[in-house]
């Protein structure tokens, strides 16, 4: 940035001589696509490095052979019939891998409907009811600080509340409620359930708060003008109006649960297979292949109820 | 204010409340549990009151060297939130025009953002291993490897802060006013100093904010790290790994440690968002207000 000669040409033109055509060369050379290119390239590069090439790496190694300890960059199928192994022979039981989508398919619905339910009348809550912008401001804030403090410990929190000798169970023996304390209030799928839910709540209300906090105040009036009552207005226009934010909201949920391996892991005891937890396992066992091919698996099933989720609301003009 | 409030209002109060107690309830139970005495265990009640635990970690007695993991996440979350700073801050300049490859760096983000970590994290583990054998293969034997905290470690956290990053500049610039800068340029100042001198004084409340999101998701993440962070692990791979042997309140002693630093971070950002945000308003534009 030769700023000081710009700003002298312009005091007094022409004493730079021939600093016209290096200006020239420079409109030329800094045109506005090289500087967005300058400017967004960065970012683009760390993507491609970090995200884009890595998930190539893994559909080509999911198709590569493997022994105990190496991979091998041979062609083989093996990690997909690893994967699907016993699928056919033991029907109409569902085999190992079925199972473990059928559990982690479960796992997803329970908590999609847990943190929709919360997340939209907490984000109701706060669009409608919270009049101060301060207030609004602070209650927020309230709801976003544990989502930059660490999941683990959020996870383990649970454990003095839960546990065989922990508060709820003490609470109810003493209340005479029940005469042994509950076993599965922890490591189990109710913990893993309640974690997810306690952990991504969040990802529901923001979204679906932003979209209420556009709706137009005076839309409501003329529903209740025109005679609607409260429950006519929440259905038919104000749950229309949040549903962007309702249908972003439940991707980052579906797909946070469908990854998951470390909420399920510590809630679950490490006891409980899920699509994510498989993955965990074939790499610490080493054998990426079958490791790829599963990640593979998940992202198809992934993309798959996106796309479907996709198609009611355009994602790009939401944000 | 106080008339007129619906019925449904003091209901979901009720439940707003519910949710924030849900929220923080269980956390504010490890940070007072790990004040234990020494003779306390994992749960209720207290068994006396005490720094025991707390001291014990600081000793590094007992568990891992969590001195030397704590250094670690420090560095890599200080650098990834400069990173994130400074890429999401370019990038974001950048969607003000529009420019080829625009969509395409668009859907990145939001793809790395929602593909599952373990993906994200599965896929740059082999990205590396077989850079490594390749070297190993091409160029010297004993070459070792190419995974670690600066490298893979790095990139697997910037996937996960920067989409955040982006998308908060979006929200920045979706209500930033485009003429205070061609103010600036009618003035005759270059297009650095109009962003030096004029945009980066308005947003930078917003971009301290992406520095908040770009420490604390580096400080406590995990998916991503599992795979790509290498031999040597950070302060919470630690703490997951104490999840399946620890008995006594070390664990939650770590975890009010760790906590604290988080609450320090976030202190420090919103009092110097607030701060700067009540300089703007004191020292901000009059511009129109000698006119009604």
């Amino acid at each position: 940035m030769d700023t000081s000669e710009d700003i002298l040409q312009q005091a007094s033109p022409g004493l730079i001589p021939g600093s016209d055509a290096a200006r020239a060369a420079k409109v030329t050379r800094l045109s506005p696509s090289f500087i967005s290119w300058l400017q967004a390239g960065p970012m683009m590069l760390v993507f491609l490095a970090f995200f884009l090439i890595p998930l190539v790496f893994v559909v080509i190694v999911s198709f590569w052979d493997y022994n105990e300890y190496q991979l091998l960059p041979a062609f083989s199928g093996r990690g997909y019939t690893d994967t699907f192994e016993g699928c056919i022979a033991q029907l109409p039981d569902l085999c190992t891998i079925g199972k473990t989508y059928l559990m982690t398919l479960k796992l997803c619905f329970l908590v999609w409907a847990i943190t929709l339910f919360l997340g939209f009348w907490v984000a109701y809550f706060l669009a409608f009811h919270v009049k101060s912008k301060t207030w609004q401001m602070g209650l927020s804030l309230l709801c976003t600080i544990p989502f930059w403090t660490s999941n683990v410990i959020r996870m383990i929190a649970w454990i003095p509340l839960l546990g065989r000798n922990g508060l709820v169970n003490s609470g109810l023996v003493k209340t005479g409620l029940i005469n042994q304390p509950l076993e599965w209030l922890l490591f189990s799928e109710f913990s893993v359930v309640l974690a997810l839910v306690h952990l991504f709540t969040f990802f529901m209300v923001v979204p679906i708060f932003n979209s209420m906090v556009r709706i137009d105040k005076s839309l409501i009036e003329a529903a209740y003008d025109a005679g609607a009552t409260g429950f006519q207005t929440l259905v038919n226009v104000i749950i229309p109006l949040a549903k962007p934010g309702i249908v972003i909201g439940s991707i980052f949920v579906i797909t946070i649960v469908m990854g998951d391996f470390i909420t399920i892991g510590v809630m679950g005891g490490q006891q409980i297979a899920a699509a994510g937890k498989i993955i965990e396992t074939r790499v610490n066992a080493l054998q990426f292949p079958a490791a790829a091919a599963n990640a593979v698996i998940l992202l198809a099933i992934t993309f798959l109820i996106i796309t479907m989720m996709s198609r009611i609301v355009d994602i790009r003009k939401e944000l | 204010m106080t008339e007129g409030r619906p019925r449904s209002f003091y209901a979901l109060a009720i439940f707003f409340a519910a949710y924030v107690l849900f929220l923080y309830g269980p956390m504010i139970a490890i940070y007072v549990l790990s004040f234990q005495g020494p003779q306390g265990g994992l749960t209720f009640p207290m068994n006396g009151v005490s720094t025991f635990w707390l001291q014990k970690l600081f000793q590094g007695t007992g568990i891992v060297d969590l001195g030397a993991a704590f250094r670690r996440s420090l560095l890599l979350g200080l650098i990834v939130m400069a990173v994130t700073v400074v890429l999401s801050v370019a990038a974001g300049m950048a969607f003000r025009r529009k420019f080829k490859a625009q969509s395409i760096l668009f859907y990145s983000a939001i793809a790395s953002l929602i593909v599952p970590s373990i993906i994200t994290s599965l896929g740059i583990s082999l990205e590396f291993r077989i850079i490594d054998d390749l070297i190993k293969a091409h160029w010297n034997e004993n070459f070792e490897t190419s995974m670690g905290l600066l490298t893979s470690g790095l990139g697997a956290h910037l996937t996960w802060t920067l989409p955040f990053g982006l998308l908060i500049m979006f929200a920045i610039f979706n209500r930033f006013d485009p003429r205070l800068e061609e103010a600036a340029r009618d003035l005759g100042a270059t297009p650095w100093q109009a962003f030096r001198h004029v945009v980066l004084p308005i947003i930078l409340p917003s971009v301290i904010g992406i520095g908040l999101f770009g420490f604390t998701l580096s400080w406590d993440e995990l998916a991503r790290s599992s795979q790509a962070i290498g031999s040597v692990n950070t302060l919470p791979l630690d703490l997951q790994g104490l999840t399946t042997t620890v008995t006594n309140p070390d664990i939650y002693a770590l975890g009010t440690v760790i906590s604290a630093v988080s609450f320090a971070v976030i202190t420090l950002a919103l009092g110097t968002i607030h701060m700067l945000n009540k300089r703007q308003a004191a020292k901000g534009s009059d511009a129109g207000k000698g006119l009604v």
